[in-house]
Protein backbone atom coordinates (compact mmCIF):
# COMPACT_ATOMS: atom_id res chain seq x y z
CA UNK A 1 0.00 0.00 0.00
CA UNK A 2 1.47 3.33 -1.08
CA UNK A 3 0.36 5.47 1.86
CA UNK A 4 2.58 8.37 0.85
CA UNK A 5 0.74 8.56 -2.46
CA UNK A 6 -2.69 8.57 -0.81
CA UNK A 7 -1.52 11.32 1.50
CA UNK A 8 -0.06 13.28 -1.42
CA UNK A 9 -3.32 13.12 -3.40
CA UNK A 10 -5.44 13.93 -0.35
CA UNK A 11 -3.18 16.83 0.59
CA UNK A 12 -3.20 18.15 -2.94
CA UNK A 13 -7.00 18.14 -3.10
CA UNK A 14 -7.27 19.81 0.30
CA UNK A 15 -4.82 22.49 -0.78
CA UNK A 16 -7.05 23.12 -3.78
CA UNK A 17 -10.02 23.55 -1.44
CA UNK A 18 -8.11 26.00 0.73
CA UNK A 19 -7.13 28.03 -2.31
CA UNK A 20 -10.77 28.29 -3.36
CA UNK A 21 -12.32 28.64 0.09
CA UNK A 22 -14.84 31.24 -0.97
CA UNK A 23 -16.20 29.24 -3.85
CA UNK A 24 -15.91 25.77 -2.35
CA UNK A 25 -17.05 26.34 1.27
CA UNK A 26 -18.46 29.76 1.93
CA UNK A 27 -20.74 30.14 -1.06
CA UNK A 28 -22.57 26.78 -0.66
CA UNK A 29 -23.07 27.52 3.04
CA UNK A 30 -24.56 30.91 2.30
CA UNK A 31 -26.70 29.61 -0.57
CA UNK A 32 -28.21 26.86 1.57
CA UNK A 33 -28.66 29.13 4.57
CA UNK A 34 -30.90 31.37 2.48
CA UNK A 35 -33.47 28.56 2.46
CA UNK A 36 -33.51 28.51 6.25
CA UNK A 37 -33.96 32.24 6.39
CA UNK A 38 -36.80 32.20 3.86
CA UNK A 39 -38.59 28.99 4.82
CA UNK A 40 -37.58 28.82 8.44
CA UNK A 41 -37.86 32.33 9.73
CA UNK A 42 -39.90 34.18 7.10
CA UNK A 43 -42.70 32.00 5.74
CA UNK A 44 -42.09 28.79 7.69
CA UNK A 45 -44.29 29.97 10.53
CA UNK A 46 -47.31 30.00 8.17
CA UNK A 47 -46.78 26.43 7.01
CA UNK A 48 -48.20 23.77 9.35
CA UNK A 49 -45.87 21.39 11.16
CA UNK A 50 -45.11 18.05 9.50
CA UNK A 51 -45.17 15.05 11.87
CA UNK A 52 -44.76 17.44 14.76
CA UNK A 53 -41.69 19.11 13.27
CA UNK A 54 -41.71 22.78 12.34
CA UNK A 55 -41.41 23.34 8.61
CA UNK A 56 -38.10 25.20 8.88
CA UNK A 57 -36.58 22.27 10.78
CA UNK A 58 -38.24 19.70 8.51
CA UNK A 59 -36.40 20.89 5.40
CA UNK A 60 -32.94 20.97 7.01
CA UNK A 61 -31.98 17.30 6.45
CA UNK A 62 -33.11 17.43 2.82
CA UNK A 63 -31.19 20.63 2.14
CA UNK A 64 -28.09 19.27 3.84
CA UNK A 65 -28.47 16.16 1.69
CA UNK A 66 -28.85 18.30 -1.44
CA UNK A 67 -25.58 20.11 -0.72
CA UNK A 68 -23.87 16.87 0.25
CA UNK A 69 -24.84 15.17 -3.02
CA UNK A 70 -24.00 18.14 -5.21
CA UNK A 71 -20.72 18.94 -3.54
CA UNK A 72 -19.53 15.33 -3.36
CA UNK A 73 -20.18 14.82 -7.04
CA UNK A 74 -18.72 18.17 -8.01
CA UNK A 75 -15.56 17.90 -5.92
CA UNK A 76 -14.68 14.40 -6.95
CA UNK A 77 -15.55 14.83 -10.61
CA UNK A 78 -13.56 18.04 -10.90
CA UNK A 79 -10.68 16.56 -8.90
CA UNK A 80 -10.06 13.82 -11.44
CA UNK A 81 -11.32 15.60 -14.57
CA UNK A 82 -8.99 18.57 -14.22
CA UNK A 83 -5.71 16.58 -14.33
CA UNK A 84 -7.08 14.83 -17.41
CA UNK A 85 -7.98 18.16 -18.96
CA UNK A 86 -4.62 19.87 -18.36
CA UNK A 87 -2.54 16.73 -18.88
CA UNK A 88 -1.04 16.30 -15.41
CA UNK A 89 -2.76 12.92 -15.25
CA UNK A 90 0.40 11.49 -16.88
CA UNK A 91 2.06 11.57 -13.49
CA UNK A 92 -0.71 9.66 -11.78
CA UNK A 93 -0.69 7.04 -14.54
CA UNK A 94 3.08 6.59 -14.41
CA UNK A 95 3.33 6.48 -10.62
CA UNK A 96 3.48 3.27 -8.58
CA UNK A 97 -0.06 3.70 -7.28
CA UNK A 98 -2.91 1.25 -7.57
CA UNK A 99 -6.39 2.15 -8.69
CA UNK A 100 -7.51 1.63 -5.12
CA UNK A 101 -5.02 4.16 -3.78
CA UNK A 102 -5.97 6.76 -6.38
CA UNK A 103 -9.66 6.34 -5.56
CA UNK A 104 -9.06 6.50 -1.81
CA UNK A 105 -7.07 9.70 -2.26
CA UNK A 106 -9.55 11.56 -4.44
CA UNK A 107 -12.76 10.18 -2.99
CA UNK A 108 -11.81 10.66 0.64
CA UNK A 109 -10.74 14.24 -0.06
CA UNK A 110 -14.04 14.99 -1.80
CA UNK A 111 -16.05 13.25 0.90
CA UNK A 112 -14.26 14.97 3.79
CA UNK A 113 -14.82 18.33 2.17
CA UNK A 114 -18.52 17.81 1.66
CA UNK A 115 -18.97 16.42 5.17
CA UNK A 116 -17.32 19.51 6.63
CA UNK A 117 -19.62 21.57 4.47
CA UNK A 118 -22.69 19.65 5.67
CA UNK A 119 -21.71 20.21 9.31
CA UNK A 120 -21.26 23.93 8.69
CA UNK A 121 -24.69 24.08 7.12
CA UNK A 122 -26.28 22.24 10.04
CA UNK A 123 -24.57 24.59 12.47
CA UNK A 124 -25.86 27.57 10.48
CA UNK A 125 -29.34 26.08 10.31
CA UNK A 126 -29.42 25.73 14.09
CA UNK A 127 -29.22 29.51 14.28
CA UNK A 128 -32.48 29.95 12.38
CA UNK A 129 -34.61 26.89 13.10
CA UNK A 130 -35.12 24.58 16.09
CA UNK A 131 -32.83 21.73 15.05
CA UNK A 132 -32.84 18.43 16.91
CA UNK A 133 -30.75 15.30 16.29
CA UNK A 134 -32.29 12.17 17.86
CA UNK A 135 -29.79 9.65 16.48
CA UNK A 136 -26.40 11.37 16.07
CA UNK A 137 -24.54 8.14 15.26
CA UNK A 138 -27.00 7.20 12.53
CA UNK A 139 -26.81 10.77 11.27
CA UNK A 140 -23.00 10.53 10.97
CA UNK A 141 -23.27 7.12 9.34
CA UNK A 142 -25.68 8.40 6.67
CA UNK A 143 -23.52 11.47 6.18
CA UNK A 144 -20.30 9.50 5.66
CA UNK A 145 -21.90 6.77 3.53
CA UNK A 146 -23.68 9.22 1.28
CA UNK A 147 -20.65 11.45 0.91
CA UNK A 148 -18.47 8.46 0.02
CA UNK A 149 -21.00 7.04 -2.44
CA UNK A 150 -21.57 10.28 -4.29
CA UNK A 151 -17.89 11.15 -4.31
CA UNK A 152 -17.36 7.80 -6.03
CA UNK A 153 -20.12 8.69 -8.47
CA UNK A 154 -18.41 12.03 -9.02
CA UNK A 155 -15.12 10.27 -9.67
CA UNK A 156 -16.82 8.14 -12.31
CA UNK A 157 -18.38 11.21 -13.92
CA UNK A 158 -15.00 12.95 -13.91
CA UNK A 159 -13.53 10.07 -15.87
CA UNK A 160 -16.49 9.69 -18.20
CA UNK A 161 -16.81 13.39 -19.04
CA UNK A 162 -14.83 14.63 -22.00
CA UNK A 163 -15.84 18.26 -21.68
CA UNK A 164 -16.86 20.68 -18.97
CA UNK A 165 -20.50 20.56 -20.02
CA UNK A 166 -20.83 16.86 -19.29
CA UNK A 167 -19.17 17.50 -15.96
CA UNK A 168 -22.04 19.81 -14.99
CA UNK A 169 -24.70 17.67 -16.58
CA UNK A 170 -25.27 15.14 -13.82
CA UNK A 171 -25.29 17.50 -10.83
CA UNK A 172 -27.52 19.98 -12.64
CA UNK A 173 -29.89 17.78 -14.59
CA UNK A 174 -30.15 14.74 -12.36
CA UNK A 175 -29.16 15.37 -8.78
CA UNK A 176 -30.83 18.73 -8.24
CA UNK A 177 -34.26 17.75 -9.70
CA UNK A 178 -34.21 14.38 -7.96
CA UNK A 179 -33.48 16.07 -4.65
CA UNK A 180 -36.17 18.72 -5.06
CA UNK A 181 -38.64 15.99 -6.00
CA UNK A 182 -37.21 13.65 -3.40
CA UNK A 183 -39.16 14.84 -0.41
CA UNK A 184 -36.81 17.58 0.69
CA UNK A 185 -39.61 20.14 1.00
CA UNK A 186 -42.53 17.83 1.67
CA UNK A 187 -43.41 14.45 3.06
CA UNK A 188 -44.17 12.11 0.17
CA UNK A 189 -47.06 10.79 2.29
CA UNK A 190 -48.78 14.07 1.47
CA UNK A 191 -48.72 13.24 -2.26
CA UNK A 192 -51.62 11.60 -4.15
CA UNK A 193 -51.08 7.78 -4.25
CA UNK A 194 -49.87 7.75 -7.88
CA UNK A 195 -47.21 10.40 -7.31
CA UNK A 196 -46.20 8.83 -4.02
CA UNK A 197 -45.65 5.61 -5.91
CA UNK A 198 -43.60 7.41 -8.58
CA UNK A 199 -41.54 9.08 -5.86
CA UNK A 200 -40.56 5.70 -4.47
CA UNK A 201 -38.58 5.14 -7.68
CA UNK A 202 -36.46 8.17 -6.85
CA UNK A 203 -33.35 7.01 -4.99
CA UNK A 204 -32.87 10.38 -3.33
CA UNK A 205 -36.15 9.84 -1.42
CA UNK A 206 -34.42 7.10 0.55
CA UNK A 207 -31.33 9.19 1.21
CA UNK A 208 -33.36 12.16 2.43
CA UNK A 209 -35.68 10.03 4.53
CA UNK A 210 -32.93 7.97 6.12
CA UNK A 211 -31.14 11.15 6.99
CA UNK A 212 -34.25 12.89 8.29
CA UNK A 213 -35.06 9.91 10.46
CA UNK A 214 -31.74 10.35 12.26
CA UNK A 215 -32.84 13.91 13.11
CA UNK A 216 -36.48 13.55 14.08
CA UNK A 217 -37.06 9.79 14.30
CA UNK A 218 -39.68 9.96 11.50
CA UNK A 219 -39.44 8.77 7.92
CA UNK A 220 -41.80 8.10 4.99
CA UNK A 221 -40.04 4.83 4.20
CA UNK A 222 -38.26 2.08 6.13
CA UNK A 223 -34.91 3.29 7.49
CA UNK A 224 -33.22 -0.06 6.92
CA UNK A 225 -34.31 0.02 3.31
CA UNK A 226 -32.66 3.44 3.10
CA UNK A 227 -29.44 2.08 4.53
CA UNK A 228 -29.50 -1.00 2.31
CA UNK A 229 -30.09 1.04 -0.86
CA UNK A 230 -27.26 3.41 0.03
CA UNK A 231 -24.92 0.46 0.50
CA UNK A 232 -26.02 -1.13 -2.76
CA UNK A 233 -25.38 2.10 -4.63
CA UNK A 234 -21.98 2.37 -2.97
CA UNK A 235 -21.08 -1.12 -4.15
CA UNK A 236 -22.31 -0.40 -7.67
CA UNK A 237 -20.07 2.67 -7.85
CA UNK A 238 -17.12 0.68 -6.54
CA UNK A 239 -17.74 -1.90 -9.25
CA UNK A 240 -17.72 0.71 -11.99
CA UNK A 241 -14.51 2.27 -10.67
CA UNK A 242 -12.87 -1.15 -10.57
CA UNK A 243 -13.88 -1.72 -14.18
CA UNK A 244 -12.54 1.70 -15.22
CA UNK A 245 -9.09 0.98 -13.90
CA UNK A 246 -9.07 -2.57 -15.17
CA UNK A 247 -9.80 -1.46 -18.73
CA UNK A 248 -8.09 1.94 -18.61
CA UNK A 249 -11.37 3.43 -19.85
CA UNK A 250 -10.79 7.07 -20.86
CA UNK A 251 -7.53 7.07 -18.96
CA UNK A 252 -5.11 5.24 -21.24
CA UNK A 253 -4.96 5.23 -25.01
CA UNK B 1 26.68 -4.60 -19.15
CA UNK B 2 23.47 -5.19 -17.32
CA UNK B 3 20.18 -4.60 -19.06
CA UNK B 4 17.77 -2.34 -17.18
CA UNK B 5 14.99 -2.17 -19.76
CA UNK B 6 14.12 -5.14 -21.94
CA UNK B 7 11.52 -4.65 -24.63
CA UNK B 8 10.43 -7.63 -26.68
CA UNK B 9 8.14 -7.70 -29.72
CA UNK B 10 6.31 -4.62 -28.53
CA UNK B 11 3.44 -3.53 -30.75
CA UNK B 12 0.91 -0.78 -30.43
CA UNK B 13 -2.24 -0.33 -32.41
CA UNK B 14 -4.25 2.73 -31.35
CA UNK B 15 -8.01 2.57 -31.10
CA UNK B 16 -8.13 4.37 -34.44
CA UNK B 17 -6.51 1.28 -35.97
CA UNK B 18 -3.22 3.08 -36.50
CA UNK B 19 -0.18 0.86 -35.98
CA UNK B 20 2.23 3.10 -34.09
CA UNK B 21 4.78 0.46 -33.06
CA UNK B 22 5.65 -2.64 -35.04
CA UNK B 23 7.24 -5.41 -33.01
CA UNK B 24 9.97 -3.36 -31.37
CA UNK B 25 12.84 -5.18 -29.67
CA UNK B 26 15.20 -3.07 -27.62
CA UNK B 27 17.47 -3.49 -24.63
CA UNK B 28 18.75 -0.53 -22.68
CA UNK B 29 21.78 -1.04 -20.48
CA UNK B 30 22.03 0.22 -16.93
CA UNK B 31 23.85 3.50 -16.70
CA UNK B 32 23.87 4.45 -20.36
CA UNK B 33 22.48 7.45 -22.16
CA UNK B 34 20.32 6.25 -25.01
CA UNK B 35 19.07 8.65 -27.66
CA UNK B 36 15.96 7.74 -29.57
CA UNK B 37 15.78 9.59 -32.84
CA UNK B 38 13.12 9.68 -35.47
CA UNK B 39 10.95 12.04 -37.49
CA UNK B 40 7.63 13.44 -36.22
CA UNK B 41 5.10 10.70 -35.71
CA UNK B 42 7.71 7.92 -35.73
CA UNK B 43 6.46 6.46 -32.45
CA UNK B 44 8.99 7.77 -29.93
CA UNK B 45 6.45 9.14 -27.48
CA UNK B 46 4.26 6.09 -27.93
CA UNK B 47 7.17 3.84 -26.97
CA UNK B 48 8.01 5.91 -23.90
CA UNK B 49 4.37 6.15 -22.83
CA UNK B 50 3.98 2.39 -22.98
CA UNK B 51 7.12 1.78 -20.95
CA UNK B 52 5.94 4.27 -18.32
CA UNK B 53 2.39 2.92 -18.13
CA UNK B 54 0.61 5.89 -19.69
CA UNK B 55 -0.48 4.01 -22.79
CA UNK B 56 -1.39 0.36 -23.10
CA UNK B 57 0.59 -1.99 -25.29
CA UNK B 58 -1.18 -4.15 -27.82
CA UNK B 59 1.28 -7.03 -27.51
CA UNK B 60 4.81 -7.80 -26.40
CA UNK B 61 6.58 -7.32 -23.09
CA UNK B 62 8.41 -4.58 -21.26
CA UNK B 63 10.58 -5.36 -18.26
CA UNK B 64 12.23 -2.78 -16.06
CA UNK B 65 15.04 -4.16 -13.90
CA UNK B 66 13.41 -7.55 -14.39
CA UNK B 67 9.91 -6.42 -13.37
CA UNK B 68 7.15 -6.72 -15.95
CA UNK B 69 5.72 -3.22 -16.37
CA UNK B 70 2.12 -4.45 -16.23
CA UNK B 71 2.09 -7.53 -14.00
CA UNK B 72 4.57 -6.02 -11.55
CA UNK B 73 3.78 -2.39 -12.29
CA UNK B 74 4.49 -1.03 -8.84
CA UNK B 75 8.04 -2.36 -8.62
CA UNK B 76 8.74 -1.37 -12.20
CA UNK B 77 7.38 2.17 -11.91
CA UNK B 78 9.14 3.02 -8.67
CA UNK B 79 12.37 3.01 -10.64
CA UNK B 80 11.25 5.31 -13.43
CA UNK B 81 10.99 9.07 -13.81
CA UNK B 82 9.37 10.69 -16.82
CA UNK B 83 9.55 14.16 -18.31
CA UNK B 84 6.82 14.11 -20.96
CA UNK B 85 6.99 15.96 -24.23
CA UNK B 86 4.18 18.36 -23.39
CA UNK B 87 4.44 20.68 -20.43
CA UNK B 88 1.60 19.96 -18.03
CA UNK B 89 1.64 21.51 -14.59
CA UNK B 90 -0.74 22.56 -11.86
CA UNK B 91 -0.88 26.28 -12.47
CA UNK B 92 -1.88 27.22 -8.93
CA UNK B 93 0.52 25.04 -6.97
CA UNK B 94 3.89 26.32 -5.83
CA UNK B 95 7.08 24.85 -7.25
CA UNK B 96 8.15 23.28 -3.99
CA UNK B 97 4.75 21.74 -3.29
CA UNK B 98 4.33 20.26 -6.71
CA UNK B 99 7.75 18.61 -6.56
CA UNK B 100 7.00 17.29 -3.06
CA UNK B 101 3.69 15.96 -4.36
CA UNK B 102 5.50 13.95 -7.02
CA UNK B 103 7.82 12.43 -4.47
CA UNK B 104 4.87 11.37 -2.32
CA UNK B 105 3.06 9.94 -5.31
CA UNK B 106 6.03 7.68 -5.95
CA UNK B 107 5.84 6.36 -2.41
CA UNK B 108 8.78 8.19 -0.86
CA UNK B 109 8.71 10.00 2.50
CA UNK B 110 9.04 13.78 2.46
CA UNK B 111 12.61 15.01 2.00
CA UNK B 112 12.69 18.81 1.88
CA UNK B 113 16.50 18.97 1.82
CA UNK B 114 16.69 16.70 -1.19
CA UNK B 115 14.07 18.68 -3.06
CA UNK B 116 15.84 21.94 -2.27
CA UNK B 117 19.07 20.52 -3.66
CA UNK B 118 17.21 19.48 -6.80
CA UNK B 119 15.70 22.94 -7.19
CA UNK B 120 19.12 24.49 -6.71
CA UNK B 121 20.62 22.22 -9.39
CA UNK B 122 17.91 23.31 -11.78
CA UNK B 123 18.22 27.00 -10.86
CA UNK B 124 14.71 27.08 -9.45
CA UNK B 125 15.51 27.76 -5.83
CA UNK B 126 14.47 31.41 -5.95
CA UNK B 127 11.13 30.32 -7.40
CA UNK B 128 10.42 27.63 -4.84
CA UNK B 129 7.40 29.43 -3.38
CA UNK B 130 6.09 30.88 -6.63
CA UNK B 131 2.95 29.59 -8.22
CA UNK B 132 3.79 27.65 -11.36
CA UNK B 133 1.63 29.86 -13.55
CA UNK B 134 3.98 32.75 -12.84
CA UNK B 135 6.96 30.90 -14.36
CA UNK B 136 8.23 31.09 -17.91
CA UNK B 137 7.96 28.11 -20.26
CA UNK B 138 11.58 27.10 -19.77
CA UNK B 139 11.20 27.28 -16.00
CA UNK B 140 8.09 25.12 -16.18
CA UNK B 141 10.05 22.54 -18.09
CA UNK B 142 12.66 22.58 -15.35
CA UNK B 143 9.87 22.04 -12.82
CA UNK B 144 8.82 18.99 -14.82
CA UNK B 145 12.38 17.68 -14.62
CA UNK B 146 12.49 18.32 -10.88
CA UNK B 147 9.22 16.40 -10.49
CA UNK B 148 10.60 13.47 -12.46
CA UNK B 149 13.75 13.39 -10.33
CA UNK B 150 12.03 13.94 -6.99
CA UNK B 151 11.83 10.24 -6.16
CA UNK B 152 15.42 9.49 -7.17
CA UNK B 153 14.61 7.25 -10.14
CA UNK B 154 17.10 4.75 -11.57
CA UNK B 155 15.82 5.35 -15.08
CA UNK B 156 14.90 8.73 -16.49
CA UNK B 157 12.93 9.32 -19.67
CA UNK B 158 13.30 12.72 -21.27
CA UNK B 159 10.86 13.16 -24.14
CA UNK B 160 12.24 16.12 -26.05
CA UNK B 161 13.45 17.95 -22.98
CA UNK B 162 15.08 20.74 -24.93
CA UNK B 163 12.29 21.66 -27.33
CA UNK B 164 11.82 25.40 -27.10
CA UNK B 165 14.53 25.85 -24.53
CA UNK B 166 17.22 28.52 -24.76
CA UNK B 167 20.90 27.73 -25.21
CA UNK B 168 21.85 28.38 -21.63
CA UNK B 169 19.13 26.24 -20.16
CA UNK B 170 19.95 23.51 -22.61
CA UNK B 171 23.52 23.54 -21.37
CA UNK B 172 22.30 23.48 -17.75
CA UNK B 173 20.09 20.57 -18.57
CA UNK B 174 22.87 18.56 -20.09
CA UNK B 175 24.93 19.34 -17.02
CA UNK B 176 22.19 17.77 -14.93
CA UNK B 177 22.03 14.77 -17.26
CA UNK B 178 25.79 14.21 -17.02
CA UNK B 179 25.65 14.35 -13.25
CA UNK B 180 22.80 11.85 -13.22
CA UNK B 181 24.80 9.54 -15.42
CA UNK B 182 27.69 9.78 -13.00
CA UNK B 183 25.31 8.68 -10.26
CA UNK B 184 24.46 5.64 -12.35
CA UNK B 185 21.06 6.78 -13.62
CA UNK B 186 20.06 5.37 -17.00
CA UNK B 187 18.76 8.06 -19.34
CA UNK B 188 16.60 7.63 -22.41
CA UNK B 189 15.99 10.77 -24.37
CA UNK B 190 14.36 11.77 -27.59
CA UNK B 191 15.38 14.86 -29.44
CA UNK B 192 15.20 16.52 -32.80
CA UNK B 193 18.48 18.31 -32.12
CA UNK B 194 20.80 15.70 -33.39
CA UNK B 195 23.92 17.45 -32.23
CA UNK B 196 22.57 16.83 -28.77
CA UNK B 197 22.41 13.10 -29.30
CA UNK B 198 25.81 13.29 -30.92
CA UNK B 199 27.25 14.97 -27.89
CA UNK B 200 25.47 13.15 -25.10
CA UNK B 201 24.47 9.67 -26.10
CA UNK B 202 26.34 6.43 -25.66
CA UNK B 203 24.00 4.64 -28.03
CA UNK B 204 21.53 5.78 -30.62
CA UNK B 205 18.33 4.19 -31.83
CA UNK B 206 16.53 5.34 -34.93
CA UNK B 207 12.82 4.73 -35.20
CA UNK B 208 10.77 5.38 -38.29
CA UNK B 209 7.09 4.62 -38.88
CA UNK B 210 6.95 2.48 -35.77
CA UNK B 211 9.94 0.37 -36.64
CA UNK B 212 13.27 0.47 -34.93
CA UNK B 213 15.52 0.56 -37.95
CA UNK B 214 18.85 0.86 -36.21
CA UNK B 215 20.43 0.60 -32.77
CA UNK B 216 24.12 1.27 -32.55
CA UNK B 217 26.90 2.58 -30.37
CA UNK B 218 27.15 6.19 -31.34
CA UNK B 219 30.88 6.02 -32.05
CA UNK B 220 30.46 2.88 -34.14
CA UNK B 221 27.61 4.49 -36.01
CA UNK B 222 29.64 7.54 -36.79
CA UNK B 223 32.47 5.30 -37.95
CA UNK B 224 30.29 2.96 -39.92
CA UNK B 225 28.09 5.44 -41.69
CA UNK B 226 30.25 8.46 -41.32
CA UNK B 227 31.62 9.78 -44.58
CA UNK B 228 34.38 12.24 -44.86
CA UNK B 229 34.85 14.77 -47.56
CA UNK B 230 38.10 16.28 -48.68
CA UNK B 231 37.66 19.57 -50.46
CA UNK B 232 40.46 21.12 -52.46
CA UNK B 233 40.42 24.78 -53.38
CA UNK B 234 42.03 24.99 -56.76
CA UNK B 235 44.64 27.55 -57.62
CA UNK B 236 43.19 27.80 -61.13
CA UNK B 237 39.57 26.99 -61.94
CA UNK B 238 38.86 24.10 -64.32
CA UNK B 239 35.89 23.29 -66.51
CA UNK B 240 35.96 19.52 -66.17
CA UNK B 241 37.68 16.87 -64.08
CA UNK B 242 40.79 15.79 -66.01
CA UNK B 243 40.71 12.26 -67.40
CA UNK B 244 43.77 11.35 -65.35
CA UNK B 245 41.66 11.73 -62.21
CA UNK B 246 38.57 9.88 -63.42
CA UNK B 247 39.31 6.94 -61.12
CA UNK B 248 38.56 9.03 -58.06
CA UNK B 249 34.91 10.00 -58.54
CA UNK B 250 35.63 13.62 -57.86
CA UNK B 251 32.99 16.28 -57.88
CA UNK B 252 33.73 19.67 -59.34
CA UNK B 253 31.90 22.67 -57.94
CA UNK B 254 29.78 24.62 -60.42
CA UNK B 255 32.17 27.56 -60.40
CA UNK B 256 35.06 25.18 -61.12
CA UNK B 257 36.96 26.37 -58.05
CA UNK B 258 36.68 23.30 -55.82
CA UNK B 259 37.18 19.60 -56.15
CA UNK B 260 35.47 17.36 -53.59
CA UNK B 261 36.50 13.84 -52.81
CA UNK B 262 34.24 11.64 -50.69
CA UNK B 263 35.76 8.74 -48.89
CA UNK B 264 34.79 6.15 -46.39
CA UNK B 265 36.55 6.41 -43.05
CA UNK B 266 36.07 2.75 -42.28
CA UNK B 267 37.65 1.62 -45.57
CA UNK B 268 41.10 0.13 -45.28
CA UNK B 269 42.49 2.56 -47.80
CA UNK B 270 40.96 5.95 -48.11
CA UNK B 271 42.79 6.66 -51.34
CA UNK B 272 43.93 10.08 -50.19
CA UNK B 273 47.61 9.48 -50.74
CA UNK B 274 46.95 8.19 -54.23
CA UNK B 275 44.72 11.13 -55.01
CA UNK B 276 47.25 13.70 -53.86
CA UNK B 277 49.95 11.90 -55.84
CA UNK B 278 47.76 11.89 -58.96
CA UNK B 279 47.04 15.62 -58.53
CA UNK B 280 50.73 16.38 -58.28
CA UNK B 281 51.44 14.21 -61.35
CA UNK B 282 48.83 16.09 -63.40
CA UNK B 283 50.25 19.40 -62.28
CA UNK B 284 47.08 20.53 -60.58
CA UNK B 285 47.85 22.96 -57.81
CA UNK B 286 45.60 23.89 -54.95
CA UNK B 287 45.57 26.79 -52.54
CA UNK B 288 43.95 25.13 -49.56
CA UNK B 289 42.21 22.00 -48.44
CA UNK B 290 39.71 21.05 -45.77
CA UNK B 291 37.98 17.90 -44.60
CA UNK B 292 34.53 17.58 -43.10
CA UNK B 293 32.80 14.66 -41.47
CA UNK B 294 29.12 13.85 -41.84
CA UNK B 295 27.19 14.57 -38.67
CA UNK B 296 24.74 12.30 -36.96
CA UNK B 297 22.08 14.46 -38.53
CA UNK B 298 23.16 13.62 -42.06
CA UNK B 299 23.39 9.96 -41.10
CA UNK B 300 19.94 10.09 -39.66
CA UNK B 301 18.39 11.87 -42.60
CA UNK B 302 19.96 9.38 -44.94
CA UNK B 303 18.73 6.41 -42.93
CA UNK B 304 15.19 7.65 -42.81
CA UNK B 305 15.20 8.46 -46.50
CA UNK B 306 16.53 5.03 -47.36
CA UNK B 307 13.78 3.48 -45.26
CA UNK B 308 11.03 5.11 -47.29
N1 LIG C 1 -4.00 8.56 -28.98
C1 LIG C 1 -3.70 8.30 -30.26
N2 LIG C 1 -4.63 7.78 -31.08
C2 LIG C 1 -4.32 7.50 -32.37
N3 LIG C 1 -3.13 7.70 -32.92
C3 LIG C 1 -2.15 8.22 -32.16
C4 LIG C 1 -2.38 8.54 -30.79
N4 LIG C 1 -1.24 9.03 -30.26
C5 LIG C 1 -0.34 9.02 -31.26
N5 LIG C 1 -0.89 8.54 -32.40
C6 LIG C 1 -0.20 8.35 -33.68
O1 LIG C 1 0.90 7.49 -33.50
C7 LIG C 1 2.02 7.94 -34.25
C8 LIG C 1 3.22 8.08 -33.36
O2 LIG C 1 3.03 9.16 -32.48
P1 LIG C 1 4.12 9.57 -31.43
O3 LIG C 1 3.54 10.64 -30.59
O4 LIG C 1 4.60 8.36 -30.73
O5 LIG C 1 5.26 10.15 -32.36
P2 LIG C 1 6.65 10.79 -31.97
O6 LIG C 1 7.71 9.94 -32.57
O7 LIG C 1 6.73 11.04 -30.52
O8 LIG C 1 6.57 12.16 -32.77
P3 LIG C 1 7.10 13.63 -32.38
O9 LIG C 1 8.52 13.70 -32.78
O10 LIG C 1 6.26 14.50 -33.23
O11 LIG C 1 6.88 13.83 -30.93
C9 LIG C 1 1.59 9.22 -34.94
O12 LIG C 1 1.26 8.91 -36.27
C10 LIG C 1 0.37 9.66 -34.18
O13 LIG C 1 -0.54 10.30 -35.04
MG1 LIG D 1 6.80 12.66 -29.35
Amino acid sequence: MNLYAIRAIFGFEMARTRRTLLQSIISPVIATSLYFVVFGAAIGSRIPEIDGVSYGAFIVPGLVMLTLLQQSVQNASFGIYFPRFIGTIYELLSAPVSAFEIVIGYVSAAAVKSIVLAMLIMATAALFVPLRIDHPLAMMAFLVLTAATFSLLGFIIGIWADNFEKLQLVPLLIITPLTFLGGTFYSIDALPPFWRWVSLANPVVYLVNGFRWSFYGKADVDVFLCLALTLIFLCACLGVVWWIFKTGYRLKS
Amino acid sequence: MQPIIEIARLSKIYASGFEALKSVDLTINAGEIFALLGPNGAGKTTLINIICGIARKSSGTVRIAGHDNVADARRARELVGLVPQEIATDAFETVFNTVSFSRGLFGKPAAPALIERLLTDLSLMDKRNSQIMTLSGGMKRRVMIAKALSHEPRVLFLDEPTAGVDVELRRDMWGVVRRLKQDGVTIILTTHYIEEAEEMADRVGVINKGELILVEEKSALMRKLGRKELTLELAAPMTAVPAALSDFALALSSDGQELTYRYDTKAERTGITRLLQALADSGIRFRDLRTSQSSLEQIFVELVRRDK
